[in-house]
């Protein structure tokens, strides 16, 4: 088998530089067994967060010759012969070491989502949902939380003061989750507009793009929570319907 | 430089005014380049780029034509034929080669398309999937994913003009009345004279035409919210739940819609130019 050629960006927060390896291709390989084998045998100093190799727990976010993808859903057969790989941090997020990033701000931002609010139990005590009142939730909650979205949205990527204000895709999927809940009492629109910069996505789908589980933020959650919110802010016909007909799909809902 | 956003939520609780801290400016990894994409990510902003554009080069002929947009009687001849372009129609103008309701009197001297291409136009412009294509190829705002834009600063959709974005649902109501409209053309196109049924290449052209407008009309993201997507209780709205099923199925496809519809529409009135004009002659099947 050829050798791979893999440049590896090495530093931290006070500088650093793409480095290059080489090392033997091997048969049945993904991007991360090559970075474990370089840090095996030729940087036993490099820094790389992994865990199930096996693309369900997020952990081994990089971006694989630009583009945001996990190292361990990337086979190294992809590649032509020849072609070198470079393996960069995740540009979105501050850097800690080599490959690894320091991803708070996605939590911080998750703390902010205000928690489901359930409606008062039925009377015999209990809740009751049907299976087509959840069905659309069930696909956000595939997300594993590798931040890929939220590394290749440009919104925070390419402004990162915008991060003062813009929650992003992997949180907006969350709010679409909650705002679509049969249960749920909370309503977040004027918080996802004002606050959490729902505005701000252009809807470039980008997110959609990067995202390993295959999620369908941008049509499934996005555009679903601009629309929510063009009915409940710049509709004038269903500002009219809620005042006529006293109701609206917010009516058990309360704005938080 | 570091700096720290200063409304902090200091018990980690939901609190409407306060944002947690998130630190920006903090060093990234990676080289500063406008990206280290290795594949040929410009081919397809370029190709948006040139499809949109000459859409709106052919567009703006079209409709500055005014004249040679309805086959009927032409030069004195009469072509047999009952097309009318699509982007005059529904023709609403006293100096329309033909009429469908006269609503703008004589004082109407411009091209009666100019009115008409406002309400598609503005549809397509606020459309969600044509949004992504001119934010990427006109605008760079990205021109690829994990491509740095050229913008020092970004509001996107949250501040005017762009904002007006959210307008889309309303030109969807005036785009199901233009499909509408658009079917009946397609209708009509089977007349033929002294009341005769029959099918030339122009009505099947019309007939598809109508087929792809009402494709991209109702797999609208607006349609697939009023159609069901603002309920929460599908379980309580069967029949709503039906229809927000049914435009699922094609919302996915709205880009190929977006631009079939697109190709389309432009065809079909290049095509009722060139039999309007008696460039060609449209081939009768039955």
């Amino acid at each position: 088998m050829p050798d791979l050629n893999v440049k590896l960006w090495r530093g931290d927060e006070n500088g650093g530089e793409l480095v290059d390896y080489k090392i033997e291709a091997q048969e049945g390989e993904v991007v991360l067994d090559v970075v474990h084998r370089i840090q095996a045998t030729q940087a036993p100093d490099l820094a790389v967060r992994w865990n199930c190799k096996a693309g369900k727990c997020g952990s081994c976010s990089a971006e694989i010759n630009g583009k945001p993808s996990l190292m361990c859903m990337t086979r190294t057969n992809v590649f032509e012969p020849g072609q070198t790989i470079t393996i960069t941090p995740m540009k979105t997020f501050p850097i800690i070491r080599d490959l690894v990033t320091d991803v708070s701000f996605n939590f911080k931002m998750l703390k902010q989502v205000p928690a489901l609010k359930p409606k008062p139990k039925e009377k015999d005590g209990t809740y009751r949902m049907f299976q087509q009142d959840i069905d659309r939730g069930q696909e956000f909650r595939k997300c594993i939380e590798c931040f890929l979205c939220q590394d290749v949205c440009h919104v925070i990527r390419d402004h990162d003061d915008n991060k003062m204000h813009y929650a992003g895709p992997r949180l907006f999927i969350r709010y679409a989750d909650l705002e679509m809940h049969p249960l749920d009492t909370n309503d977040r629109l004027d918080l996802l507009q004002d606050k959490m910069g729902l505005g701000m996505c252009n809807i470039t789908k980008c997110c959609t793009e990067v995202c390993p589980e295959h999620i369908h933020i941008t049509d499934n959650a996005i555009i679903p929570l601009k629309e929510r919110v063009v009915g409940d802010r710049y509709d004038p016909l269903a500002w009219l319907g809620k005042k006529i007909f006293k109701k609206s799909k917010t009516s058990e809902k309360q704005k938080v | 430089m570091t700096t720290t956003n200063t409304e902090t939520d200091s018990n980690n609780s939901f609190n409407n005014s306060a944002i947690t801290a998130v630190e920006i400016g903090k060093p990234k990894g990676g080289p500063n380049v406008k990206t280290l994409r290795q594949d040929r990510w410009w081919i397809q902003p370029t190709l948006t780029f040139i499809g949109l554009f000459l859409f709106v080069v052919y567009g703006s002929w079209a409709a500055i034509r005014n004249n040679d947009y309805y086959t009927a009687n032409i030069l004195g001849r009469t072509i047999g034929r009952n097309y009318l372009s699509p982007f005059y129609s529904p023709c609403i103008a006293n100096n329309c080669q033909y009429t469908t309701v006269p609503i703008l009197g004589s004082w109407y001297k411009l091209s009666p398309a100019i009115i008409i291409l406002i309400f598609p136009m503005g549809f397509r412009l606020s459309c969600y999937y044509y949004r992504k294509a001119y934010y990427r190829s006109f605008w760079f705002s990205p021109p690829a994913c994990a491509v740095k834009e050229p913008h020092k600063k970004y509001s996107g959709e949250s501040k005017f003009p762009l904002i007006m974005n959210n307008i889309h649902r309303y030109f969807w109501y005036a785009a199901v009345l233009f499909a509408a409209i658009l079917t009946l053309d397609a209708i009509n196109a089977f007349r033929f004279p002294n009341g005769s049924i029959g099918m030339g290449l122009g009505t099947l052209i019309f007939v598809i035409n109508a087929v792809l407008i009402w494709l991209y009309t109702l797999s609208c993201h607006s349609c697939r919210h009023l159609t069901g997507g603002r309920i929460n209780l599908f379980s309580k709205a069967p029949i709503r739940h039906w229809f927000w099923k049914k435009v699922s199925i094609i919302n996915p496809h709205h880009m190929l819609y977006a631009w079939l519809s697109l190709v389309w529409i432009a065809f079909t009135d290049f095509y009722v130019y060139l039999v309007a004009s008696g460039t060609i002659h449209d081939p009768r099947f039955f």
